[in-house]
């Protein structure tokens, strides 16, 4: 076998009271994509981070076409031929094309030079780019092909690529594919970081499985089945969620041609949306990030006020109610962010669950707190929901992303909602957990209530959801039964590949058909 | 009244010297807060560099020990506000006011020996030909070193900026340090140099005021120019040339309203005093409507823990 183009041998970095990284070892061939799989938490972002030199390990080697490598910092690591697409953008958003592709290059050509490269390179791999537009004003697809072409236009050996395709729509993850397998045949080995298991069996060679800082496997991807590869990960075997159809109840929620322009300068209006949900019914609302989701669940919840008549709840307008009033009548909601939106952050678990569920609880009387009903209620939440954290005293950003989100959607649920929205429930959660929170919607809506689901988890919506819609900039396609929709039908409806085209073919502009 | 009595050429030559230490601190300013950090003590850095210039002058005799005195005072006040920020990851808002507050008290300090103290003076450029032309030689060649090194710098800040790489780096540091971090530029580097510029900016501000402008030390001598500053910064829309525009608004409606007062025109004193602050404000925010661009990252601390 020839000398690999990367060899890792027993990396080991530990941060104070977690081994990030145990003794990990594994081989990249040339012209290899080769998977890293693990579970949030297990490593792999420490892992590309020390072969990126944005990180040293503490022990263990690596070695680049057999000589010895250990990038002091991520300067060292481009000259060699690493090139790393970033999973939350490292991008400018006032800086335009050229000027982020720019900053990413070790010796950048002048402004003139660069920009013609960046439409070149673009070009070919079927990556339209306009050097002079500003990045903030792209779509999240548009903002990744900024980041790819400021990876190949240093002629990578290696491209690590961590997430790619969580905010991207199904066609332009085929888009993507397509260029990394043109990149392949042209001898570059691509390290692909993710948790989306098929995505994984249809495009790796090689894989390497993390659990908690340590190598817990390899495997071939394409023979080995989705279901064997989440166990490696978890190391467990995994529950899947599970629910009995419902018939369709009374409408509870009716939402009729709500128009609200956003609160944030960069957000996206809502534009004549009208959708009902009936009682036991779970909606699920995909779509790609930054199509109006935030503002949806935030005209829903009442913190975007309305039109009276935009939002009834059983018959009754509530579009121009705030968040406390909507609470009092038994709409919950529990929103994308947990740290800052859903939590308070630096207040006690306590103190967040008072925060909401001071109204449906009754832990206020004649203004003066119910310490012990609060204390009550949160520690219910924390044993009914598994919430590992020491105690209801602590703080909401001690708690690790996982646990509080358990936490957000146990306090929502346990209020007993007759009618809830959640954002992204099971965003940055392990697969573990995620089924834990799934269920616990599942069983919510078997209760009778009427449950919106706003995901980019497009599995987790066809697992739970009775009926899909998605937003696309600011609009509601049509719904649909979730059951015997394929992925093609569910990428149209999020707007098709947003002018995307294949590498190396015409261009053929996929139309919107939603 | 006697309109008569202004004359045009001292007023445009008198204005361009009553805006200098607003461009000067406004522009260093500018600097600091295109790198992401928020510096509200530039009336503190502005009122050391004003004493340690004058003291330095009458010392050594030369005023231009004193300007060089200067910047280098602003800018070792301005590297406590680093430490602070940077290193201790304290509140960029309360380590400015601190600063500011600390800058007073220490120049009235520094400055107990120097009231009432005549500094050296310093020599007006004189260029042969030009100075000697009608009108515009007075208004626009004739004037000291200073002045000109603040137009200069309004030019340079702007190409450096928009052309350069460090200007690139430097913005990008300002608008998403974690991602500028994540691409390997050393954030904290980039700020504290920033810092360091902007206090150095200050200090020549502060001692244009004592040596050229004034030129005496008295307690407090700043009156607020740094505050006035900071806000020319934002209502500029971080842009040089436009912080360049108002400076010189300001400056002109000050020398305009003076000049007004001695000519006992009949209007109240307080409307003029406060004409320059409204009219300077009214125009920028004017201008500013556009598209106003903060530095994203701008007063939020970085730290490199993950």
């Amino acid at each position: 076998m020839n000398t690999p183009l990367l060899s890792i041998q027993g990396l080991t970095k530990a941060y104070p009271g977690v081994v990030a990284n145990d003794d990990v070892s594994f081989d990249i061939a040339e012209g290899e994509v080769h998977a890293l799989l693990g579970e949030n938490g297990a490593g792999k972002s420490t892992l590309v981070k020390m072969i990126y030199g944005l990180v040293k390990p503490d022990s263990g080697t690596m070695t680049w076409q057999g000589n010895a490598f250990a990038p002091a910092e991520p300067r060292a690591a481009r000259g060699s031929g690493v090139a790393m697409v970033f999973q939350h953008f490292s991008l400018f958003d006032a800086l335009n094309v050229a000027e982020n592709v720019a900053l990413g290059m070790e010796n950048p050509p002048p402004m003139r030079d660069l920009a013609k490269r960046i439409k070149d390179v673009s070009e070919n791999y079927g990556l339209p780019l306009d050097p002079d537009r500003t990045v903030g004003d792209l779509s999240a697809g548009e903002r990744q092909r900024v980041e790819i072409i400021r990876c190949l236009l240093q002629d990578p050996k290696l491209l690590i690529m961590d997430e790619p395709t969580s905010v991207l729509t199904p066609q332009e993850v085929e888009i993507l594919f397509q260029t990394l397998r043109k990149l392949k045949s042209e001898g570059t080995s691509i390290l692909y970081i993710s948790h989306k298991l098929e995505e994984i069996r249809t495009l790796c060679d090689h894989a390497t499985i993390l659990r908690l800082g340590k190598n817990v496997g390899e495997c071939v991807p394409a023979q080995t089945s989705a279901r064997d590869m989440a166990e490696m990960m978890v190391g467990d075997t995994l529950q899947t969620p599970t629910r009995t159809a419902q018939d369709g109840g009374e409408v509870v929620l009716q939402v009729d041609d709500l128009s609200a322009a956003s609160g944030n300068p960069f957000g996206t209006s809502l534009k004549n949306i009208s959708f009902s949900v009936s009682a036991g019914e779970i909606l699920g609302l995909g779509g790609v990030a930054g199509n109006g989701q935030d503002e949806l669940l935030a005209a829903l919840s009442g913190e975007l006020l309305t039109a009276a008549t935009a939002v009834t709840i059983r018959g009754d307008a509530v579009g121009n109610l705030g968040p406390n009033q909507r609470r009092g009548i038994g709409t919950l909601a529990a929103p994308e962010e947990r740290l800052g939106h859903a939590a308070a952050p630096n207040m006690s678990l306590v103190e967040n669950a008072l925060l909401t569920g001071a109204i449906r609880q009754d832990l206020t009387k004649k203004g003066f707190v119910n310490w012990k009903g609060a204390t009550e209620f949160a520690d219910q939440i924390i044993s009914e929901f598994d919430v590992r954290t020491p105690g209801s005293d602590r703080a909401a950003r001690a708690l690790s992303g996982g646990n509080l989100q358990k936490f957000v959607i146990g306090r929502e649920v346990l209020q007993d909602p007759e009618v809830l929205i959640v954002n992204q429930p099971t965003w940055g959660v392990d697969a573990a957990a995620a089924a834990a929170i799934r269920q616990s919607l599942m069983d919510l809506a078997a209760k009778g209530a009427a449950i919106v689901v706003i995901s980019q988890d497009l599995d987790e919506l066809m697992e739970i959801s009775d009926r899909f819609g998605a937003l696309n900039e600011g609009r509601l396609s049509e719904l649909r039964p979730t059951s015997g929709l394929t992925i093609d039908e569910i990428g149209l409806m999020m707007g098709g590949s947003h002018g995307m085209h294949v590498a190396g073919e015409e261009t053929v502009e996929q139309e919107a058909s939603a | 009244m006697d309109l008569s009595a202004i004359s045009p050429t001292l007023l445009i030559a008198s204005l361009m010297v009553a805006a200098t230490p607003l461009l000067l601190a406004a522009i260093g300013e500018l600097v600091v807060e295109k790198a992401g950090v928020l510096n509200l003590g530039v009336e503190g850095m502005m009122i050391v560099g004003a004493v340690c210039g004058f003291a330095v002058s009458v010392e050594t005799g030369s005023p231009y020990l004193g300007i060089l005195a200067a910047m280098a005072g602003g800018a070792i006040l301005s590297m406590l506000f680093a430490f602070l920020t940077q290193f201790a990851l304290a509140n960029q808002v309360a380590s400015g006011l601190a600063l500011t507050l600390f800058g007073l008290g220490l120049s009235a300090l520094m400055g107990q020996s120097y009231v009432g103290v005549k500094p050296p003076v310093m020599g007006k450029v004189d260029i042969p030909v030009l100075s000697d032309l009608p009108f515009v030689g007075h208004i626009l060649f004739g004037h000291d070193i200073v002045l000109y090194m603040g137009l200069g710098l309004t030019a340079a800040v702007w190409a450096v900026l928009k052309y350069t790489r460090a200007g690139l780096v430097l913005r990008a540091v300002g608008e998403n340090h974690e991602a500028a971090h994540a691409l390997g530029y050393h954030v904290v580097r980039v700020r504290i140099l920033a810092i360091l510029f902007g206090g150095a900016c200050a200090g020549l501000g502060g001692a244009y005021i004592s040596l050229i402008r004034v030129p005496q030390w008295t307690e407090g001598m700043t009156a607020g120019i740094g505050w006035i500053a900071l806000a020319l910064v934002v209502f500029a829309s971080w842009k040089p040339w436009r912080v360049l525009l108002g400076a010189y608004l300001f400056g002109g409606i000050n020398v305009l309203q003076l000049n007004l007062q001695a000519a006992g025109i009949a209007i109240p004193v307080e409307y003029l005093a406060m004409s320059p602050y409204l009219i300077t404000i009214i125009v920028l925010v004017i201008l500013s409507a556009d598209k106003s661009a903060a530095p994203a990252s701008l007063g939020r601390p970085f730290h490199a823990s993950n």
